[in-house]
């Protein structure tokens, strides 16, 4: 053990700062799991004091550290870095408040996403955001990478539900921003720290608004010939002045995988599923569907099945929330991309992202969030194959590009992450990236939070 | 202070921030405290950066310059039957999107959706480098870079001025209906307010008035459904549904100020629903002080005499713990409870290094 690694070992007991090589191998890697990293050592804080105490260690011995909740990152957000220490949050799990009459909840960060939803349920209540690792991701991971879900287009992402975040940054300051206001005076730090992947520090205590859960929901799955039926279909819904609390297309392959997984089972001969789903108090719902289901019937499915009880719709969020692990089925290996294009030109990239499947030979599944022109393509590979993953990162490489081109963005939820460094140089010039440079250096100028995702390593340290 | 410089495109406007030591960008002077700062200053007005630059309904996004007013993007997004839900305020008085943003006031809308941070989803501004930079998106999900976007919505263009901004907008509901709930006085009020906020009925906006007793509550929606649901809002607390004319007076009245001391101070406070009583209680004693709760008891807006000064306002809101900015009136800035992390200055210091927008102290 170094010298550094001697004295950090001051901080835990020993069963809580792990060295050995068979211990770190667990850490090596997330949910992109084409990047390994062995780190110096992983340190389990059980309190918010001990991660505190941790970070004014990193800080004073210019020690890097990267943050790390269950590791579900699909950007490389929680790789760590081989001369850094990783700091685990699973322990930090205590819900710390829920005020019913306030609609609030003060969790730690390592509350898992759903366990707030079941926390709040007894009292009417749910989290709104919705990631579909929601089972197990944390909410400090949420924070960091300002995760998304299904439900984006009409409340939000993470960001837009987080009222107040007290954090420890990376030069071991103390900060509390917002409050259990929904209102914030001055400007909006906590808007600021939400998606800055690791590179703002840590959050300890993260004050949640929490929303009445809707009393009613109408769910429709509908199927179609090809992706483009369906991709009309959401534009027609669209143009309806409706506003669906999700919208979503999985295509033909990424159905199979469904179908392999979880058994969910779909109309035959379809190119494409859609799911639309309306939620709000029972009159506004009973109006509402009837504009719905007239627009879909409209829309030429070859199969329209409206949930007909919770357990119906339970099955139909089912077979799309797995959608990403059943892909695991069809291939070994297979990288999720996050692109964002304008809504209208859905159509479009996914015929070019087909093209180029084609061309390349390489097999791409199709789920996404059609309300809000968040694609997610696998591009699935076999890992063991030499060049393989490096094919598939450069078909990944043009879609990120495609998505850019067309007025979109590199990342609508998963975050840069170590996966899409060299594509934010195409979204942003290059004074626009030195003006965050500046600003990741007001708030870590020793640069030791997270080092190397969302922006490049500086090569002189 | 000098008269303010109208540069006419972003470009002069970063131009004229590089070739004045000192700057503010200011749109309609509806908040005037906002921008009345010590020393020497040149007022950048973006009184010719109007217009709409981008504007995709089926996007449910637009871009604007930052002095197009609130007004002329409202007609614009109704034309097209979308809206922007947190009703910009000042509506009549002028205010822009860009004042909008950089003073950070939603208005009773943002009760049901969220405030100007959230359907912010990009900007253009000139930091104070005097370069021109684009940040956040165009499209209604993004997380690529810093959120600069949201730290915008209330910072006072102390860090940088704002040209242009790009918005997420909503369909417009296909109807509305005010209630009038009368209540027995501030405490059963606030009982109200967290009643029907924790209720099934998604309630589109709810406010308590300044009288301290009266709630507003909006519900949207299809005719006649939200038509049922005031019958069992009614059922359970009496009152009255006021007519389309009625309601547009009523949400005008909070909606422009008008219920506030002409002339005379106004602070915004940021509350929670339990703090609602105890800071009509605080605020009760001192002589001539109106308080309008606003988006069900999350924000409070306190309005003094001319005459009077809000030493003792800032004195009760340090009590109670509440943070609060001066809007209009001669009051300090930053008027309650307030922390100044180290980090803050550093954060100042990276995007104004050069200190050519005002303190954030002032």
């Amino acid at each position: 053990m170094s010298d550094t690694l001697h004295r950090l070992a001051a901080l835990l007991p020993p069963d809580r700062l792990l060295t050995r090589p068979a211990q770190l191998a667990a850490y090596e890697s997330d949910a992109l799991t084409a990047y390994r990293t062995r780190p110096l050592a992983v340190a389990i804080p059980e309190t918010t004091d001990e991660v505190v105490a941790l970070v004014r260690f990193c800080h004073q011995e210019r020690l890097p550290f990267v943050a790390r909740g269950s590791g579900t990152s699909l950007s490389g957000g929680s790789l760590p870095v081989a001369d850094g220490i990783v700091i685990a949050l699973n322990r930090l799990t205590r819900i710390r408040r829920l005020d019913a009459a306030q609609r609030i909840a003060i969790v730690e960060p390592g509350v898992v996403n759903a366990q707030v939803s079941l926390a709040a349920a007894p009292h009417g209540l749910h989290y709104a955001p919705d990631p579909s690792s929601a089972l197990i991701c944390t909410i400090g991971g949420n924070v960091a990478f300002n995760s998304g879900g299904a439900h984006c287009l009409k409340y939000g992402m993470t960001a837009n539900h987080i009222l107040g975040i007290k954090a420890v940054l990376p030069t071991g300051e103390v900060v509390e921003w917002g409050s259990a206001s929904r209102e914030q005076i001055g400007p909006d730090w906590c808007g600021l720290f939400n998606g800055n992947e690791g590179l703002f520090g840590i959050a300890l205590e993260i004050t949640l608004q929490l929303l009445p859960r809707a009393e009613c929901y109408h769910t429709v799955l509908a199927g179609y010939r090809t992706l483009e039926q369906a991709g009309d279909a959401v534009s027609a819904v669209i143009a309806s002045g409706l506003l669906p609390g999700a919208i979503e297309i999985m295509d033909a392959l990424a159905l199979d995988a469904a179908v392999a997984a979880v058994h969910s089972e779909y109309p035959p001969g379809c190119g494409a599923v859609l799911i639309v789903e309306l939620e709000g108090p029972r009159e506004v719902v009973a109006t509402d569907r009837v504009r719905l289901d007239a627009i879909i019937a409209g829309s030429k499915p070859i199969e329209m099945r409206p949930a007909r009880d919770a357990d119906e719709r339970m099955i139909i969020w089912k077979g799309r929330k797995s959608a990403f692990s059943a892909v695991g089925r069809l291939s070994p290996d297979f990288i999720v991309q996050d692109g964002v294009v304008p809504r209208r030109r859905l159509g479009e990239a996914l015929r070019r992202i087909g093209e180029m499947s084609r061309e390349t030979g390489i097999r791409v599944a199709n789920v996404f969030h059609a309300g809000d022109g968040n694609l997610h393509p696998l591009i699935l590979f076999d890992g063991r194959q030499a060049g393989a993953l490096e094919r598939a990162e450069a078909l990944a490489g043009r879609i990120l590009k495609l998505c850019i081109e067309m007025g979109g963005s590199i990342t609508g939820e998963h975050g840069v992450g170590v996966e899409k460094l060299e594509y934010l140089p195409a979204m942003y010039n290059a004074d626009e990236i030195d003006c965050m440079m500046r600003l990741r250096a007001a708030f870590d100028p020793l640069c030791i939070a997270n080092p190397g995702k969302k922006f490049p390593r500086p090569s002189a340290r | 202070m000098s008269e303010p410089l109208t540069p006419a495109t972003p470009a002069a406007l970063a131009e004229a921030v590089r070739s004045h030591p000192r700057v503010l960008a200011v749109g309609a002077h509806t908040k005037p405290r906002l921008s009345q700062v010590p020393g020497e200053v040149t007022l950048l007005s973006t009184r010719a950066l109007r217009g709409i630059v981008e504007y995709e309904p089926d996007e449910f996004t637009f871009s604007a310059l930052a002095g197009t007013s609130v007004s002329e993007i409202g007609q614009a997004l109704a034309e097209k039957g979308q809206y922007l839900p947190f009703d910009p305020l000042w509506l009549e008085a002028g205010a822009t999107l860009g004042g909008t943003v950089a003073s950070g006031v939603s208005g009773p809308g943002r009760f049901r959706f969220g405030g100007v941070r959230d359907f912010i989803l990009g900007i253009r501004f000139v930091d104070g480098l005097g370069r021109l930079l684009r940040m956040g998106g165009k499209v209604v999900k993004n997380c690529a870079g810093f959120d600069l976007p949201k730290f915008m919505v209330g910072s006072l263009g102390r860090y940088g001025a704002l040209t242009e901004v790009t918005f997420k907008v909503f369909p417009t509901p296909p109807s509305r209906l005010t209630l009038k709930l009368p209540t027995a006085g501030v405490e059963a009020a606030a009982c109200l307010l967290t009643g029907a906020a924790n209720s099934r009925w998604e309630c589109d906006a709810l406010e308590l008035l300044p009288d301290g007793k009266t709630v507003c509550l909006r519900l949207a929606g299809p005719a006649s459904a939200i038509e049922a649901l005031s019958r069992e809002i009614l059922a359970r607390w009496p009152g009255q549904t006021l007519s389309a004319a009625q309601a547009d007076a009523a949400w005008a009245e909070l909606r422009e100020f008008r219920w506030t001391h002409p002339g005379g101070t106004l602070v915004k406070v940021a509350i929670t629903p339990s703090a609602v009583a105890s800071l009509h209680a605080a605020t009760g004693a001192l002589d001539g002080t109106r308080v309008h709760i606003s988006a069900g008891g999350n924000v409070a807006f306190v309005s003094l005499p001319a005459s009077a000064e809000s030493t003792a306002l800032q004195a009760r809101l340090r009590d109670l713990g509440l943070p609060a900015v001066t809007l209009c009136g001669n009051g300090p800035l930053w008027c309650g409870a307030r922390a100044t992390p180290a980090v803050a200055a550093a954060v100042k210091h990276a995007l104004d290094p050069h200190d050519r927008f005002p303190s954030t102290e002032d």
